[in-house]
């Protein structure tokens, strides 16, 4: 059997806009709040995004899904799915796929519905948007992973959880920035991070978290992928894989036989934090700008519960047409004001009254 | 309950959409049945692009109840790109740089969420104008 995913119709990404909010809270002030600055030589990132009072999975989607659109090129009416992939939907009943559909010009004659798998709710998007438009249900299918990420005040997900995340249009190879050239999803019961419903922050599971979650369901789904396309570590220009720290991308880098100048380009999250489902995906969108035409990526996400999702894409001449028609990825991790933890506590209610 | 009259203006919160007089060309915002300019009855929507300058502000520190929590919060007049003039709550700047001139864009963005139980309310506000 083959355990390669690739559809009838060649695919690929179309056009792709990321968004990150301008807020950042240095690490050394959740360590001096809760650890009186004790832990300041092993803070896991530097600073973190912190999205506005105004800001949430919705409207951080619309925004990335413009620059989408603005690089694609395409008329928003021929989109027939719209589908939002995050761990923060605004709401635990009404898609945030219906807002955003709305805004962009995309309804009604559209699909739409949220997606949710930790992590790696945007690729799980990516994967049903490129079976849609694969199959021929549409020629063109919009995939978000975006989220505004939880973290308990103390907590140490606190120091990493993250706003932001990153849109693509996926349509025919023909009009394609990156042609799919396959994927593979790799997928176990781990109980590695959940959030009860009605909880308003996840809990870890501990020791499950590394080995047995975010390195074994990366390491296969990767392996796979590359044994199936009979690929190896050198044949790719840029790497991407989810980072909720500055360690754990670099190791599982390493025991994958890729250099450290390989996923440059898509490490973000020192400067922006972990944006969860939006972690992978933003990195990949810097790749991408970056990127040569003929250049081939991977894109390896992870998503809690637990599984990863590992494309391998190539890069095509349009995307020096199309990447100067939206702010680069850079440019947003650039964009930054500082907040402290009381501006922090405040915009992300972490002040309850009773 | 604002979910009637939300619903109802959607377009009008959401796309910044508006009405351009097919006689004058006159353009309105909020939509308008009748032209100002030339009294014609004959008006189409039109979509405006989401730019302009800032015309006039201010920065409220004593909000009405739905918008305690968002104190000190910027509203301002803008001037679109195609005419209008337009009241609006500013995003993503503090008060002190604020300034009349000030390009600015339209972003989405929430306005109020109703409560604990209520629905989330979007609309436009606008920021400063990216500086990519």
């Amino acid at each position: 059997m083959s355990k390669i995913m690739k559809p009838i119709r060649q695919t690929g990404i179309i056009g792709y806009g990321a968004y990150i909010p301008k807020y950042r809270l240095p690490a050394s002030e959740i360590s001096n709040l809760w650890r009186d600055g004790q832990d300041e030589n092993f803070l896991p990132i530097k600073q973190k995004s912190v999205p506005g009072p105004d800001e949430d999975t919705i409207t951080m989607s619309i925004e990335a899904a413009q620059n989408a659109l603005k690089r694609a090129g395409t008329d928003p009416q021929e989109i027939r799915a719209v589908w939002v992939g995050s761990e923060s939907h605004p709401y635990a009943v009404k898609p945030s796929g219906t807002v955003v559909s709305q805004i962009l010009g995309i309804v009604p004659d559209t699909v739409s519905g949220d997606f949710e798998f930790a992590c790696k709710a945007g690729t799980e998007a990516m994967q049903a948007a490129t079976a849609f438009v694969g199959s021929g249900m549409g020629d063109y299918a919009l995939a978000i992973g975006m989220d505004t990420a939880q973290g308990k005040p103390g907590d140490a997900l606190e120091y990493t959880a993250a706003a932001g995340g990153a849109a693509f249009i996926m349509g025919p190879a023909e009009e394609a920035v990156a042609v799919l050239e396959g994927s593979y999803s790799y997928v176990t019961d781990t109980p590695d991070f959940f959030r009860r419903a009605h909880q308003k922050y996840p809990e870890h599971g501990n020791r499950f978290t590394g080995d047995l979650a975010y390195f074994h369901h990366i390491y296969n789904a990767v392996t796979t992928l590359m044994e199936e396309l009979n690929l190896k570590p050198s044949d790719f220009a840029q790497a991407v894989f989810h980072q909720p720290n500055v360690k754990f991308p670099r190791k599982k880098a390493k025991d994958l036989n890729f250099t450290d100048l390989q996923i440059k380009e898509g490490l973000l999250v020192d400067f922006i934090g972990n944006t969860y489902a939006g972690a992978s995906v933003l990195g990949f969108t810097a790749a991408l700008d970056k990127a040569e035409p003929g250049d081939r990526l991977l894109l390896a996400s992870f998503g809690s519960g637990a599984g990863s999702d590992a494309f391998s894409f190539i890069v095509t001449d349009r995307i020096k047409k199309v990447r100067s028609k939206a702010p680069d990825t850079q440019y947003y991790v650039r964009r930054e004001e500082k907040i402290d933890y009381a501006r922090y506590a405040r915009w992300r209610k972490k002040i309850v009254m009773h | 309950m604002d979910i009637p009259r939300y619903w109802r203006l959607r377009n009008q919160r959401y796309r910044l959409e508006g009405t351009e007089c097919t006689e004058c060309g006159e353009k309105s915002f909020p939509p308008r049945c009748v032209c100002a300019k030339c009294k014609s009855d004959s008006l189409q929507p039109f979509r405006f692009s989401g730019k302009g300058t800032i015309y006039s502000f201010s920065t409220i520190y004593q909000a009405l109840d739905t918008f305690d929590k968002d104190i000190p919060y910027s509203i301002a007049l803008v001037k679109l790109e195609e005419g209008p003039l337009i009241t609006t709550q500013l995003a993503d700047i503090s008060p002190d740089e604020i300034k009349i001139k000030l390009p600015v864009e339209m972003v989405i963005r929430k306005i109020y969420e109703d409560g604990e139980h209520g629905p989330i309310q979007y609309g436009y506000k606008f920021r400063p104008v990216l500086n990519k």
